[in-house]
């Protein structure tokens, strides 16, 4: 069976729509972070296929994936530890307990 | 490869050297030489601010990194506009920075900021996106360290989360578009994916992707129905993060937006984004200005008005012609001093009194008439009052927009219009406050505020005096725009 790029297409965008989902619904901020990671590794899958199977004569989609991944990385690091500040103030780390500035 | 081409970014490199200077003055000078701190990253900034115009008058242009970044006369004019925005918001921070929690870390505050700033400048002048995504991280990511940056405060750290949270969500959501665009167009360069799109084709996925680049490009805008994190984060964030955040952060965007729309898009715009660039500048400032009105947190009231500004600024992208990005660039700059001037008055009354409502400011006027002088001419040039720059901005960006010619864009202006009036409406409330309420006795004593402040809203007035009347301004960009 030849393996054309439909099927890695698909899987992205599901595992896409997944983090976005996930953003939305979920109440715990790691998991949402994790939802992100879904969201940026989906991004990531897209630009190695359309690389490979569109452009094979350049190599800037597989760059941007190499940046991109390092990118998403720091965000990840950062966001880990803008969230240890908060839960050494609040014990907690339940999005639906965020609301001291919501009026 | 040729390293000269890094000569192309002399803004850039200078802006490199400030840094590296301050970075070295907090790092290894001995504890007595740090107290001046502040004072030498706001004459290094101020010196490297004069230095910037010679680039906008003998500037040519240039590229570098095989077209990746480019510099032009118009792309100094506004990074020296944004730093002549960053230069007030050092000198009203000053004091603040200078205060017993903050001494310790403040040089990491000028760090964080002259870094996000670089980010800025790297988004302004990429012309591929991958150096564009680069620059948009490293103008956001420092960002969000710096609203957590009040350790003892619970609101910072919340801020911070619902900042970081957002920024990369409306980040990746920005990346998917982009990996849209790649797949049709084969290419990252602005140039190469705008020879691939098809003058007035505009298919099914081209419009999903460009859908996605507005999407993310309208969190970091703080568009409706994007706008959620915005009142938020300007609450918790110190007041000098916050009027950065909403003057510099959201200049650099907009006019990165326009290159961005314009440039690579520019072939489609009447199939694929006018319509729902229309949409939005609708709901953003409907919404802002409705929002705005019921808000009584001074920050939060000036954050939902910088939402409905940020629609204003939308109409320059809309209008598509040499105006649009002249008034765009004009909008900022007014925006600039009008906004940090109500952000100097509310970070000065926070600094030696600790009131942020709008109730507190009842009779200030009585107590302190230098500052209600100044809040009120901020409000004035805000919502567009006509001896003030405000007005002279919003008739050249509603100018620009008519000048595109369609019927559709009348009844745009025509509803921007309206607005206009509604948000006279909570301007008004503020200096109604300050003048009228005044049977009762103001609760912020009379105090004087610290030489730094003063400095930094008497620029301030003088830019809000001055930019209307004086020609030049406008004139000049008009020239650069090439109209």
């Amino acid at each position: 069976m030849e393996i054309t790029m439909i099927y890695y297409l698909v899987p992205a965008l599901v595992m896409f729509c997944c983090g976005v989902y996930g953003f939305i619904t979920r109440k715990n901020m790691i998991a949402m972070l994790i939802s992100l990671e879904l969201m940026l590794n989906a991004v990531d899958i897209n630009f190695v296929v359309f690389n490979r199977y569109l452009f094979p004569e350049h190599q800037e989609g597989m760059f941007f994936t190499l940046f991109a991944i390092a990118i998403a990385a720091a965000e990840t690091a950062l966001a880990i530890a803008i969230i240890i500040n908060l839960f050494r103030s609040a014990k907690n780390i339940d999005v639906a307990d965020l609301t001291k500035m919501k009026h | 490869m040729d390293y000269s081409q890094f000569l192309a970014m002399k803004q850039e490199i200078c802006l490199l050297v400030v840094f590296l200077l301050v970075f070295l003055n907090d790092t290894f000078m001995p504890r007595k030489a740090q107290n001046g701190l502040g004072v030498i990253t706001c004459i290094l900034f101020a010196l490297f601010t004069a230095w910037g115009f010679y680039g906008v008058i003998a500037g040519a242009d240039a590229s570098a990194f095989a077209g990746m970044y480019v510099t032009t006369p118009v792309i100094s004019a506004i990074k020296n506009i944004l730093n002549v925005g960053v230069l007030i918001v050092l000198i009203q921070s000053l004091k603040w920075a200078n205060s017993d929690v903050q001494v310790i870390r403040r040089g990491e505050f000028y760090e964080l900021m002259l870094v996000t700033l670089f980010g800025m400048y790297l988004m302004i002048s990429a012309r591929h996106f991958l150096l564009f995504i680069i620059g948009l991280e490293t103008a956001s990511l420092p960002l969000a360290a710096l609203v957590a940056f009040d350790k003892n405060r619970y609101e910072s750290h919340e801020a911070a989360v619902k900042y970081v949270l957002t920024a990369v969500f409306s980040s990746a959501i920005f990346m998917m578009g982009i990996s849209f665009v790649y797949g049709l167009s084969g290419s990252l360069y602005f140039s190469g994916i705008a020879e691939a799109v098809k003058t007035g084709v505009a298919t099914v996925p081209l419009v999903v992707a460009i859908a996605f680049v507005i999407a993310g490009m309208g969190f970091k805008l703080s568009l409706v129905p994007f706008h959620l994190w915005t009142a938020d984060v300007y609450q918790g964030a110190p007041t000098s993060v916050t009027s950065y955040l909403s003057v510099i952060s959201k200049g650099s965007a907009a006019f990165a937006f326009l290159v961005i729309m314009w440039q690579v898009f520019g072939s489609v715009y009447e199939q694929a984004w006018e319509w729902m660039l229309y949409a939005l500048i609708i709901l953003t400032i409907t919404i802002g200005n409705l929002f705005a009105i019921r808000q009584r947190n001074m920050k939060r009231f000036l954050a939902f008005s910088s939402i409905s500004q940020a629609g204003y600024i939308m109409l320059g992208i809309i209008a598509m012609n040499a105006m649009g990005q002249a008034a765009l660039m004009y909008y900022i700059l007014v925006y600039i001093f009008s906004n940090l001037a109500a952000f100097g008055v509310i970070g000065a009354i926070e600094n030696n009194t600790g009131k942020v409502y709008m109730e507190d400011y009842n009779g200030l006027y009585k107590t302190n008439p230098r500052l209600s002088v100044t809040m009120m001419l901020a409000m004035f040039s805000l919502a567009g009052i006509p001896p003030f720059a405000g007005f002279f901005s919003k008739f050249f960006i509603f100018t620009s927009a008519i000048n595109q010619g369609s019927i559709a864009i009348y009844v745009l202006v025509l509803i921007a219009l309206i607005n206009t009036i509604i948000s006279l409406y909570y301007y008004l409330l503020v200096v109604k406050a300050m003048f009228i309420n005044t049977e009762n006795e103001c609760v912020i004593a009379p105090f004087r505020s610290a030489c730094s402040e003063r400095l930094g809203m008497w620029i301030c007035v003088a830019g809000i005096l001055a930019l209307g009347i004086v020609s030049f301004f406008y004139d000049s960009l008009l020239t650069l725009a090439g109209c």
